[in-house]
């Protein structure tokens, strides 16, 4: 007789719901990257000379660095000579208003669920919609701009408000940080710009939503968010992109800053093509993701729930220079069938009193391997910091893996870090609870994997909690009944 | 009259091991009957049989419920189709709200039989009057399922759920585990006023002194996998008298087919 394990493994038949292709007109680049590539994506960018120069440094210092190895996770070489780097929809210029879209990129979204318009859906959300490798509308542009908040493309903001960019684009993420960032430093075509004002509350949540289209190309957006003394802002991502057979590369960075007193709340629903059953395709989600709390009591938060993409590596950082200041880090990251994660975060307590948390909840199914890892470092300045990490993991049938790693560094002897650790298995017992009270069996593990999660969903903003619970159930959706 | 519930010549392994052999039960709309047993003797396996769960193995015989064939219905099916169990161990589900649990389920069955949702304000009516009248404190009902219930708290809210869904039959498996007296006399008194014509219960039980509270129609010995014996209620306090000895199986009739 079969048991709950053998039917939960017919949860690894999930398909993946968001991989139609757009037929669009596009225009991409050829494959291949050297300095051409480079000076010619900042000449279809009309970048002014600091720029071109700053990506050509990031791209010789990309030239003499190696992919790291040493992650828990396995991919063939990646030849990056055929990748595309600049892909756009072919239009002759920017819409003026979101009434000019292009109808079949309003379509896409409108099929993604997240119509472009100003109401209904998403209202009071402001979102930016960027199609393969360009940003194609930002709505509530007006309404913020009374408020002296600025929300649009970053090429938009090289152009408009070149001296904020200067200042602070590179400034927690250098170029050469890491090998996927110099890649990004030289090649990123564009990606989402905030800059919050001093003492100015945003009054609503903004949003990128990132799709990949075109096929042999890469994504590699580039986020910039400021937040000025006093303010507060959240940020909301989320992506998808087509289901192909060959793998695509996602190679983003974020770069987040909290002056004196302000707050950054960044959330991330990620549901790239993870691949099919075999893990065909997929897509390589290398994200660098980092935010500086450089002024005295800020905060920045981040929370991410990660059900998509072949492999997810990434580790969305907090460096705690100001004193007081906070850093959290909430995390759902799934895998089903073939995908690998390996995430987690850093924390670096550098100011006095900084204070910092980890929740991170994995989820493994199918032959999913998933590892956290995490850094908790507290320097000899850092009197009094304070981290609690809880690190819990869940496993559906028995051929899946979950893995921690935590790592913590203490040179300060008034620092107090704790971490807790657990895993546990959907039980037999559980699911037929659930059943016997009517509940179907996908239901019954959307439900105990939810409850699973909660202490990070409560943290997504009430909008997209919705989402990404109906995401969780998705993912691990079979073809039971 | 059609019986509600109809189990005839049934076998049960589990493992390979027979549990449940030659086991008749005919249960009829209105009636309320109570299957009494030692440990061992095969009560949770007559609960979990009908509910649905894996790993129980019917090797022969057959079970109607309201008409329909149960065994060839999921254990959710069967929700819808109206049977209940109160379980003996409810199970915990962290970060699961127990009240959103209950309505989660009760709108599952309500969209299994072509009904609408049930609206937020009616449900918290409902939830709030059926929780008072089992001794389910409202703080109890925003924890997660069951996770730190007491034993008694655990059966209690078991039975809100037996109220709120109101099913056509009820198994009770053991509910009076763990119950300490005024505990057990608000539970059967949730449980009594569930009795109605429409509505059958099974309870199942080790002990004689839940049926002080839930008094019923018919009362079945189980020993060893069969029904030695059945009658009205007195049989309960017989039983209470004497022990399960004097229903052993003779040596010289062995009890299971398990060899």
């Amino acid at each position: 007789m079969a048991t709950a394990l053998d039917t939960v493994r017919e949860y690894t038949g999930h398909e993946y719901k968001y991989g139609w292709v757009t037929d669009i007109e596009s225009e991409v680049a050829p494959k291949g990257l050297d300095e051409a590539t480079i000076r010619m994506i900042s000449a279809k960018k009309d970048e002014p000379a600091w720029l071109t120069d700053w990506r050509l440094e990031a791209y010789r210092r990309w030239l003499t660095m190696e992919e790291p190895r040493w992650q828990k996770v396995t991919y063939p070489p990646i030849d990056y000579q055929a990748i595309s780097y600049y892909a756009a929809p072919k239009q002759k210029e920017r819409p003026k208003s979101l009434d000019e879209i292009d109808p079949e990129i309003r379509k896409t979204y409108d099929k993604l669920g997240i119509p472009i318009r100003e109401q209904e859906v998403l209202a009071g959300v402001a979102v930016d919609y960027v199609f393969d490798s360009v940003s194609v509308a930002t709505t509530f542009k007006n309404k913020l701009k009374e408020l002296g908040v600025v929300f649009c493309s970053i090429s938009e903001a090289v152009q408009e408000h070149p001296e904020l960019v200067r200042r602070y684009l590179g400034s927690v993420v250098p170029q050469g940080d890491n090998f996927f960032a110099a890649l990004n430093s030289a090649v990123f075509t564009d990606g989402s710009f905030v800059y919050v004002p001093k003492g100015v509350r945003c009054p609503m949540e903004l949003s990128t939503y990132f799709r990949i289209n075109a096929a042999e190309t890469g994504q590699f957006e580039r986020t910039l968010i400021i937040a000025d003394s006093g303010s507060y802002v959240s940020y909301l991502e989320g992506c998808t992109a087509p289901q192909r057979d060959e793998n695509q590369l996602h190679a983003a960075v974020v770069e987040l800053i909290a002056l004196d007193d302000a707050e950054i709340k960044y959330s991330t629903v990620q549901n790239w093509y993870p691949g099919d059953a075999e893990g065909r395709g997929g897509i390589y989600n290398f994200v660098t993701k980092r935010g500086a709390c450089r002024g005295r009591n800020s905060k920045i938060s981040w929370t991410q729930v990660e059900t998509g993409s072949a492999i997810t590596w990434k580790y969305p950082s907090c460096i705690l220079q100001g004193d007081n200041s906070v850093g959290e880090f909430y995390s759902v990251a799934v895998t089903n069938n073939h995908q690998q994660a390996d995430t987690g975060t850093k924390m670096i307590h550098i100011g006095k009193n900084t204070r910092s948390r980890i929740v991170a909840k994995g989820i493994s199914a199918g032959r999913s391997d998933s590892t956290y890892r995490g850094l908790v470092r507290v320097l000899k300045s850092a009197e009094g910091a304070r981290n609690h990490t809880q690190c819990d993991s869940m496993l559906i049938g028995d051929r899946c893996g979950a893995h921690t790693v935590p790592y913590i560094e203490v040179r300060n002897p008034t620092a107090k870090c704790e971490h807790e650790a657990t895993t546990s298995k959907i039980s037999d017992d559980q699911l037929f609870y659930c059943r016997s009270r009517g509940i179907s069996e996908e239901d019954a593990v959307a439900l105990v994997v939810n409850g699973f999660c909660r202490e990070v969903m409560d943290e997504l903003p009430m909008e997209f909690a919705v989402e990404a619970r109906k995401l969780l159930a998705i993912s691990l959706e079979g073809s039971v009944g | 009259m059609t019986a509600l519930l109809e189990i005839r010549d049934l076998a049960v392994s589990v493992d390979g091991k027979t549990i449940l052999d030659e086991f008749e039960l005919v249960v009829g709309a209105g009636e309320v009957h109570a299957v009494m047993g030692p440990n061992g003797s095969g009560k949770s396996t007559l609960a979990y049989v009908l509910a649905g769960r894996e790993g129980y193995q019917v090797t022969r015989g057959t079970i109607r419920f309201l008409g329909r064939d149960l065994l060839t219905l999921e254990p959710e099916e069967r929700a819808a189709a109206g049977l209940f169990l109160a379980m003996q161990y409810p199970v915990e589900i962290p970060g699961v709200a127990n009240m959103y649990f209950l309505r989660q389920a009760m709108n599952a069955i309500r969209k299994a039989r072509g009904e609408p949702d049930i609206s937020a304000a009616d449900f918290m009516k409902r939830l709030r009057a059926q929780a008072e009248l089992v001794g389910v404190p409202p703080e109890l009902l925003k924890r997660d399922l069951n996770a730190g219930f007491s034993g008694g708290e655990k059966k209690r809210n078991e039975i809100l759920q037996l109220l709120m869904l109101e099913p056509r039959l009820a198994v009770l498996d053991e509910t009076d585990s763990g119950l300490d007296i005024d505990a057990l006399r608000t539970v059967a008194e949730g449980v009594n006023r569930l009795r109605s014509p429409e509505r059958a219960m099974l309870v199942i039980t080790h002990y004689q002194r839940l049926l002080d509270y839930i008094v019923p129609d018919r009362v079945h010995v189980l020993v060893d996998g069969r029904i030695r014996r059945s009658g009205g209620k007195e049989l309960a306090l017989e039983l209470e008298a004497e022990g399960y000895a004097a229903f052993q199986p003779k040596p010289a009739e062995p009890a299971t087919a398990a060899a």
